[in-house]
């Protein structure tokens, strides 16, 4: 790969930041309160586990 | 960052790494079943409560203690836990107050007829062994504490890795997995993309881990320190001879705490209460705070109210550290998340002892090793 500019270290951290958010926000709402709020957490624990998936589907082979 | 700061950084985290990578391949695969745990249990579950005749009126407390030393004579009790969602309460036994938890017995007391449905004895099964593979490697204290160090580590390799995840990525774009080159780049970018997309979670239950760890000499804090506040007028008294009504302790516990509700009791002598006291360890009645706990005491000998005082913020946090680290708080699709974290763990310290391996191949071949990062990284850092 030829080597592009350098991305700032915010464009590098910028989508884990926002991942890591949502993951403490999901660990933290469920111990709150029960019923919706565990749906909450359930979908922001889902957001690393899928982006993970995500981007093994799209490796470049 | 310069090379020097990176090859710091890469020492850090080949180290940490190395060091703790076995034993965390071991709690994630232990852990693995536990998560479940309490499915895995009702699958082979004998207990099961017996239809009630209707209305039928709960026999007391004390019934239940009497039931279970007649099960076990010569021993005497220990705690006494409420069931969440059904007329039962465990009562542990042992021989002395602190007794090793292999010589505790656990009876689940169903309240209706002090009837006993079945024990929560360790009976050397599947999950018992993974159990205490995952808490001690069978080791007891120094087992807790050295995976707790290991934890500590897992840390600061995580910290690290964090740190190198930048140099790495400056010229890719999130979530680059470069799978058609060579094995050891495909598993290079697996273990960096994983390694930030499990960050916060694995942080979470890694340092929530840690904390677990440290539970015995923690409690023991709080009993030399805010107990013995707690309870200085009786200093130096011994152990009662016979111990006044648990139920009435109870009682006069949820007088002194209007809205909450007793967790579990225990009794004089034991790690959570005093010698001379009952401690009736009071829960919040919402979800928010039914975590938080309160120890009241209640003199053993005459039933009288002595003190109660809200947990140090030590205790709190070893108390939120269980569900956050065991992820048993949002129901199965919870659980589920919290095992394809899990693999997804394992992936990662997989990954990274490939990488390990496969750059010391590269080192020993002079014609492709070459300083810094370049091997590692495929690409030249700046």
């Amino acid at each position: 790969m030829k080597p592009r500019t350098s991305l700032p270290l915010a464009a590098v951290f910028g989508i884990p930041a926002g991942i890591g958010l949502v993951t403490v926000a999901g660990l933290v709402t469920a111990l709150l309160d029960d019923g919706l709020v565990d749906a909450v957490s359930w979908v922001a624990l889902s957001v690393p586990v899928l982006v993970a998936a995500r981007s093994w589907w799209k490796r470049q082979r | 960052m310069t090379n020097r700061t990176i090859r710091i950084w890469t020492l850090v985290h080949k180290w940490t790494s190395l060091i703790c990578t076995l034993f965390m391949l071991l709690l994630c695969l232990t852990g693995l079943p536990l998560i479940f745990h309490d499915e895995i249990e009702a699958l082979t579950a004998e207990d099961d409560l017996p239809v009630p005749p209707a209305e039928t009126p709960l026999k007391t407390l004390d019934e239940a203690v009497a039931s279970a030393l007649a099960t076990y004579p010569g021993e005497r009790p220990l705690f006494l836990s409420f069931d969440e969602d059904r007329p039962v309460v465990n009562v542990t036994t042992g021989p002395n107050a602190r007794p090793p938890v292999s010589q505790m017995h656990i009876s689940a007391i169903d309240l209706r007829t002090t009837r006993i449905l079945g024990d929560l004895n360790e009976d050397g099964g599947f999950m018992h062994v993974m159990l205490r593979l995952h808490v001690d490697m069978f080791a007891g204290l120094p087992g807790e504490l050295f995976l707790g160090f290991m934890g500590f580590l897992l840390f600061v390799a995580t910290v690290s890795g964090v740190v190198l995840y930048a140099p790495f990525m400056r010229k890719l774009s999130f979530g680059t997995v470069r799978a058609g080159r060579s094995t050891r780049l495909k598993w290079l970018d697996l273990h960096n993309m994983l390694g930030i997309v499990t960050l916060m979670w694995v942080v979470v239950v890694g340092l929530t881990g840690v904390i677990n760890t440290l539970s015995v000499p923690l409690v023991a804090y709080w009993r030399a320190n805010e107990l013995a506040a707690m309870i200085a007028p009786y200093e130096g008294k011994p152990v009662p001879e016979r111990f006044a009504s648990v139920d009435a302790a109870v009682r006069t516990a949820m007088e002194a705490a209007p809205g909450m509700r007793p967790q579990f009791i225990a009794f004089p002598g034991v790690r959570f209460s005093s010698n001379h006291h009952y401690a009736v360890w009071l829960k919040g009645a919402t979800p928010a705070t039914n975590r938080i706990l309160t120890p009241a005491l209640i003199d053993a000998e005459t039933g009288a109210f002595t003190d109660m005082r809200s947990m140090p913020w030590y205790m709190l946090a070893l108390r939120l550290s269980q569900p956050l680290h065991f992820g048993d708080y949002g129901g199965l699709p919870m659980k589920v998340l919290w095992a394809a974290l899990d693999v997804l763990t394992i992936v990662i310290l997989g990954s990274g002892l490939y990488l390990w391996v496969a750059r010391r191949r590269v080192a020993k071949d002079p014609a492709t090793a070459a300083p810094g990062l370049r091997t590692v990284a495929g690409e030249p850092a700046e």
